[in-house]
């Protein structure tokens, strides 16, 4: 995590664009620039601001927005809601769908489920994101007319609402990620159905269903749980395109407009912030895995 | 060292593999797909199309297959076809695309091309020299938790005018731990090899040892894992353009195409629809490309990405 923030702050520092210079903006005068340079420690060096600034974040403090003039704590509370929304809403549609395709799939090799499948999961890779959020827009949001085109709702404004509009971005997002769990899940699957111990299930008499759930599926999650986790890193990627495509206030959108804003703190808080997630998911998968396989330890 | 030379190599029968290549219907299909938009990048200014670049106040948001006059200064006029109709400047969205298709396959194949080059070399030393390889793969553990298209739009925003320099860079970027990782299992598991051994043995220094004994192992996996980099640096690329942090907007790109259909899809999706059409086949054909190539060239492979 430490090298990630070192990364994310020289990344975003050492550069040639200044700051200072795009807030003063175009009439300003050399003092001006170098007022604001100062009080913003521009003017320190780096090492000096980066230690400044892990301290901060240590602290809990995350500074505050060159370009909204706000704490960055704050813009974050206030766009987290909707891309947590999104992300989980995706996380539960992309698992519900994947796993029972790729158990299928697995069991009717051959079928033309199976064939949907790996069909999927070769155009879920290729179709980027906003290709496909587009599609689904105009499908069902204006040739049929059935959703809201964009925008979101706040939960706090009517549920009903709130899910309408979150149905199409879930399931733009969630195609990549079907096709990536649902590939794994085939894969893994198939190893399993492979192994003695699902004959010797099937030979006692036990219907293929309770084999399938109790005996394949649990001996196969570890690779599918892995994949979720790294899925992570797609979905984050998604949610920022996702929220462009469908007007979504949330996280990725806050991320963009600092980027076109050149504010630095909170891209790089941001960017801190999505990555932080990522690890720590990851370390949560680490930690399932002594839960689905008692054979790990760590 | 005339010695050396006579040890086997670590590829088996490439010739033996390379004859298989022809056969996998999907390496055909994909090839056929980008011969072709290959092609249509190369003879774009052929295809009928106008300069991308032109704008025409008089002519905003025509939907296509719309007609257009233009009166040229000595009185004569000339009619057009805006095939795929026209943006909301006026510019002819059927050159852009034809256009478009030059800056993606530049972008795919100079990415591909150069995270493959660094990859290569950094995977090579950090898997053979064992001391290095504790603090490279940190470094790359660290570029690796940061979601690749996040790290790309916050190097985008590093430099000034975004170019298509910049957007390279961006990408190839979190490009690069992904080919580390894989020429460093690579090398892992043929440095231990009896042949290695021998060569080491008889005392082939290492750049040597790793250039003529260990580089041939990895060139399979890194052709196809060329081919997946292509393709997802041409969705980058897309997807950078598309939010407006990519190559300026008035060069032809799809993404930016994308970008400036954006605000008036709901009444004109065609600035929407062409380009999407374009990129999405390009990335199958490139996709498909490399996994019949894995196929062939590396079965191991499969279960690996």
């Amino acid at each position: 995590m430490a090298v990630v923030a070192l990364f994310v702050f020289l990344l975003l520092r050492l550069t040639a664009g200044d700051p200072a210079a795009i807030i003063a903006g175009d009439n300003a005068t050399a003092q001006d620039v170098a007022a604001i340079r100062q009080k913003l420690g521009l003017d320190e060096p780096i090492a000096s601001q980066f230690v400044i600034w892990i301290g901060k974040i240590l602290r809990g403090d995350l500074g505050e927005s060159f370009f909204f003039k706000k704490t960055i704590a704050e813009l974050i509370a206030q766009r987290i809601e909707p891309t947590l929304a999104l992300a989980t809403c995706t996380l539960v549609l992309a698992v519900l769908m994947a796993v029972p395709l790729g158990v299928t799939a697995a069991y009717k090799r051959g079928s033309w489920i199976d064939r949907f499948v790996m069909g999927l999961s070769v155009l879920g890779f290729s179709v980027p994101v906003f290709v496909i959020g587009y599609a689904l827009m105009y499908l069902f949001a204006i040739h049929f007319a059935w959703l809201p085109v964009q925008g979101y709702q706040r939960i706090g404004d009517g549920f009903g609402g709130f899910i309408l509009r979150l149905i199409l971005p879930s399931f733009t997002l969630a195609i990549i990620y079907v096709a990536l769990i649902a590939r794994i899940t085939r894969t893994s699957v198939l190893e399993v159905l492979g192994a003695d111990h699902v004959r010797t299930a099937r030979a006692k008499g036990l219907a293929d269903l309770p084999v399938l759930l109790r005996h394949v599926l649990r001996n196969a999650a570890v690779p599918i749980v892995t994949i979720i986790g790294l899925g992570v890193a797609l979905l984050i990627g998604g949610v920022v395109v996702t929220e462009s495509v469908f007007s979504i206030p949330g996280l990725g959108r806050l991320t963009v407009d600092a980027v076109l804003a050149r504010d630095y703190p909170t891209v790089q808080a941001v960017v801190l912030l999505f990555s932080a997630v990522y690890v720590l998911i990851n370390l949560l998968v680490d930690l399932t895995y002594t839960v689905l396989d008692p054979r790990i330890r760590y | 060292m005339s010695t050396v030379l006579t040890l086997p190599s670590a590829v088996e029968r490439p010739a033996a593999r390379a004859r298989r290549l022809p056969r996998n219907r999907s390496v055909w299909i994909g090839a056929a797909i980008l011969a072709v938009i290959v092609a249509i990048a190369v003879l774009a200014p052929y295809l009928g199309t106008t300069s991308p670049a032109e704008i025409d106040p008089a002519a905003r948001n025509r939907r296509p297959g719309a007609e257009r006059v233009i009166r040229h200064e000595d009185g004569t006029t000339t009619t057009t076809t805006s095939r795929m109709g026209t943006d909301s400047l006026g510019r002819d969205v059927y050159s852009r695309v034809i256009y478009g298709s030059r800056v993606s396959l530049i972008v795919g194949v100079t990415v591909a091309l150069i995270s493959v080059a660094i990859g290569l070399v950094i995977g090579l030393v950090s898997g053979y020299i064992r001391w290095l390889d504790a603090i490279v793969m940190r470094i790359m553990d660290g570029l690796m938790s940061i979601p690749a298209i996040l790290l790309a739009i916050a190097l985008v925003s590093l430099s000034r005018g975004a170019g298509l320099r910049t957007v390279i860079l961006a990408i190839v970027i979190p490009e690069v731990p992904r080919v580390v990782r894989l020429v460093r299992s690579v090398v892992l598991s043929v440095r231990e090899e009896p042949y290695v051994e021998a060569a080491r043995a008889l005392g082939v220094p290492t750049p040597a040892l790793l250039a003529r004994h260990v580089l041939p192992s990895t060139v399979a996996p890194l052709v196809v894992q060329g081919t997946f980099v292509c393709a997802s640096a041409i969705v980058v690329e897309a997807i950078l353009s598309f939010l407006g942090v990519g190559i300026p907007p008035e060069t032809p790109t799809w993404g930016n195409i994308m970008a400036e259909g954006r605000a008036l899809f709901r009444i004109f999706p065609h600035n929407i629809f062409f380009p999407s059409i374009f990129l999405a086949a390009t990335v199958l054909a490139v996709n498909m490309l490399g996994d019949g190539l894995r196929d062939t060239l590396d079965p191991r492979l499969r279960h690996q990405i």
